[in-house]
């Protein structure tokens, strides 16, 4: 062992026994400390996992999505339009897609009626999320029945419900055919909500929408990029604004730590007037203290990152919920994917850690610099 | 975009840094007038007991600036899909004009945050004060550096538009690019890997030496200096090639991602932590002071343990990927 490292652990051993000896001040600290990286970490978490279920969801989107506009509002797209863009070079699908909205007045709620391009239920069945089925107490053969778009009572028989993995985007889904969607909402034949396009080279995304524009001056292309974009900007955000309102409280811990920094009981200043005149340096006495700040910090760091971790993924995170999944009356309950990366601790370590060294540096350099001639004195 | 966590991190840790060594730099203008060693004044007494929170405030600035420094370049890679165009970091720190010059500041103020720090630790080792006047002077380049890296940041984060359009490592590396860029990916591979060779080979026998005789400390240090440049070009010249597996792909910062096994995380701190340590060597063994004859070559021997260390891992690897790769290049 070099004389380097056996000089930093005595040190350490003295930090730690004279953590042991304040017991009370210092489990106050710890305890406010762990709140306010348990705060921070649970923002941070949860975005960061909100973000990746989004970004995992739009893996599966078309690279772009065509719709048709009127007066500047949505319209529905005729068929004809399909065969105006296949030929576009680079596209190697164009699919009209269905859906539509309806409003359900016992629940409140939005609902969304699809029909999936594969594996349609047969005519009359429906698959339904499960945020759905939770609400309307729905099970398999169940019948759901909905006024169609004549008032008549349009009755579906449950299928089954949808897989509760990918229940942040399924929620609210009914899934239903193509017969089935056009008799409820009288939706006209020939005519689809939008047009979904497979593009071969990513690169080229791009320069196929402008060629799209170009051939159908009336649509509006959305690329799936722009999608992962919206959702990023939404995330970033919610989470932003949520680390706002925390770096009040930052700052009020900072003040506190400051504030016991800077608040040397008479025993603590003899103490270190005593171990100066043993032989301390001002060197050996600032590195005590930066240890103590350093222990502190790395337990109340580890201790507010896990509960954090429980609170977001073992918990469904009751505390940010609202704010940052967002309002609906049909919530999904969906278990986020675990995550640690080192960016994600760094910029937590950077937010949380470093404003109580800073707060704290200034006065334990004056504790460290203690005459011990003046101290022994008083 | 400021939004963004780590971007709120980077911002908070560098206007710190930067109000931290500003003060830091005021207290060595104040030292440089003031430094009297003749005197058992108070004033000078006082003087010396500052120095011990200066040394702590920059140590803690350099403690930051790597991780912040790769905090940075990650960020910067993870916002690329955010800007049509950017494919890699290069694509978000051109989406406006602050993203380079706060990445050079960065980069720049590291290397000078590890020469401070190996001044400082030989001057802690002599009996009086030998090197305090050159290690304030430096502060003086160290603390206006810190608040334009701040600025810069600020700059650059608050400036981020979504809209608009960037462009793509390809346009400052390809063949249409102009600048240092494109010359360095230009190079023919054939006489830029065996002209690397010979200066990480000179570099490393030149370290041997030192370690083995104690002699040739400083050109072990020049050299280290002098290897960056040139293992960074060769870095865009061809280990790039290599790892891509694509002729025409010379991006150093591609290799962060995730798809190139980020290769750059493994290389680009064993570079950075290398050379630091090697110049800081040479400096050691540059001082001169008497209350330093035994210090200053005893410190710059672990540096240059650690400039070996660094300086070889870096060369291994890059030559590990040239071997293992697929390519088939001249």
């Amino acid at each position: 062992m070099t004389g380097g490292w056996r000089r930093q652990r005595a040190l350490i051993d003295f930090a730690v026994a004279n953590m042991a000896r304040r017991r009370g001040r210092n489990l106050g600290l710890f305890l406010a400390y762990t709140l306010v990286v348990f705060l921070i970490s649970g923002v941070v978490l949860y975005g960061d996992a909100l973000r990746r279920e989004a970004r995992a969801l739009l893996a599966d989107a078309p690279e772009l999505v065509v719709q048709r506009l009127t007066a500047g509002r949505h319209d529905l797209i005729p068929a004809g339009w399909t065969e105006t863009l296949a030929g576009l070079r680079g596209v190697t699908a164009v699919q009209g897609r269905l859906w539509g909205y309806h409003y359900d007045p016992a629940l409140g709620a939005n609902l969304t009626l699809w029909v999936p391009l594969e594996d349609a239920p047969l005519p009359g069945q429906v698959q339904i999320g499960s945020a759905l089925a939770r609400e309307k107490g729905l099970g398999r053969d169940d019948v759901l029945s909905f006024r169609d778009a004549y008032g008549k009572p349009f009755p579906f028989a449950v299928a089954g419900t949808l897989e509760r993995q990918s229940e942040l985007a399924n929620a609210d889904l009914m899934l239903v055919n193509e017969k089935d969607f056009r008799a409820f909402f009288a939706f006209p034949q020939g005519m689809f909500t939008d047009l979904a396009l497979s593009v071969r080279n990513p690169r080229e995304v791009r320069k196929v929408a402008e060629k799209v524009l170009e051939r159908l001056p009336a649509a509006r292309v959305i690329s799936r990029e722009e999608m992962a974009r919206t959702y990023e900007a939404a995330f970033n955000w919610r989470q932003g604004l949520l680390l706002s309102v925390l770096s009040v409280l930052l700052l009020a811990f900072a003040l506190l730590a400051w504030d016991k920094a800077s608040g040397l009981s008479a025993e603590e200043r003899r103490e270190i007037g005593i171990l100066k005149a043993v032989g301390w340096e001002t060197g050996d006495v600032l590195a005590m203290k930066l240890w103590e700040g350093g222990l502190l910090s790395l337990t109340a760091f580890l201790a507010g990152y896990i509960l954090a971790w429980l609170h977001v993924f073992h918990a469904d995170a009751p505390l940010f919920t609202a704010v940052l999944k967002g309002w609906s009356v049909l919530y999904p309950r969906f278990a986020l994917v675990p995550e640690v990366n080192v960016a994600q601790l760094a910029s937590l370590a950077f937010l949380t850690v470093l404003p109580y060294v800073a707060a704290t540096l200034v006065p334990v350099w004056r504790a460290a610099t203690l005459d011990p001639d003046g101290v022994m004195r008083e | 975009m400021i939004f963004q966590p780590p971007a709120l991190a980077l911002l908070f840790a560098s206007s710190l840094n930067a109000l931290m060594l500003t003060g830091v730099g005021l207290f060595a203008l104040y030292l440089l007038v003031r430094w009297n060693p003749a005197s058992g004044g108070e004033a000078q007494i006082a003087l010396e007991r500052r120095t011990h929170l200066a040394s702590t405030l920059v140590a803690l600035s350099l403690v930051l600036g790597l991780p912040a420094l790769a905090l940075f370049v990650h960020t910067a890679d993870a916002m690329a899909p955010f800007f049509i165009g950017a494919m890699c970091a290069i694509g978000s720190l051109k989406a406006n004009v602050w993203g380079f010059p706060a990445l050079y500041t960065m980069l720049a103020g590291f290397f000078l945050a590890a020469a401070w720090l190996v001044l400082n630790h030989l001057d802690n080792r002599g009996w009086d004060y030998p090197l305090i006047r050159p290690k304030y002077g430096l502060l003086l380049l160290l603390a206006p550096l810190a608040l334009a890296q701040a600025v810069l940041l600020w700059l650059y984060f608050l400036d981020l538009q979504p809209a608009v359009i960037t462009s793509c490592c390809g346009s400052l590396f390809g063949p249409a690019a102009e600048g240092v860029g494109h010359d360095l990916a230009a190079l023919p591979v054939q006489w830029a890997r065996p002209a690397y060779g010979l200066v990480w080979g000179l570099t490393l026998a030149s370290g041997g030496l030192f370690l083995a005789r104690g002699r040739g400390g400083r050109v072990f240090g020049v050299l280290s200096g002098l290897h960056l440049p040139a293992a960074l070009a060769a870095v865009v010249a061809f280990v790039s090639l290599y790892i891509y597996e694509e002729p025409n792909h010379h991006c150093p910062f591609c290799l962060l991602q995730a798809e190139h096994g980020h290769a750059g995380w493994l290389l680009y701190p064993l570079l950075f932590l290398g050379t630091a340590a090697g110049v800081g060597a040479g400096l050691a063994m540059g001082v001169r002071a008497d209350s330093l004859q035994d210090a200053g070559p005893l410190a710059a021997r672990k540096l240059a343990w650690v400039a070996m260390a660094g300086i070889g891992g870096f060369g291994l690897l890059a030559w590990g990927y040239v071997w293992r790769s697929n390519l088939v290049l001249g």
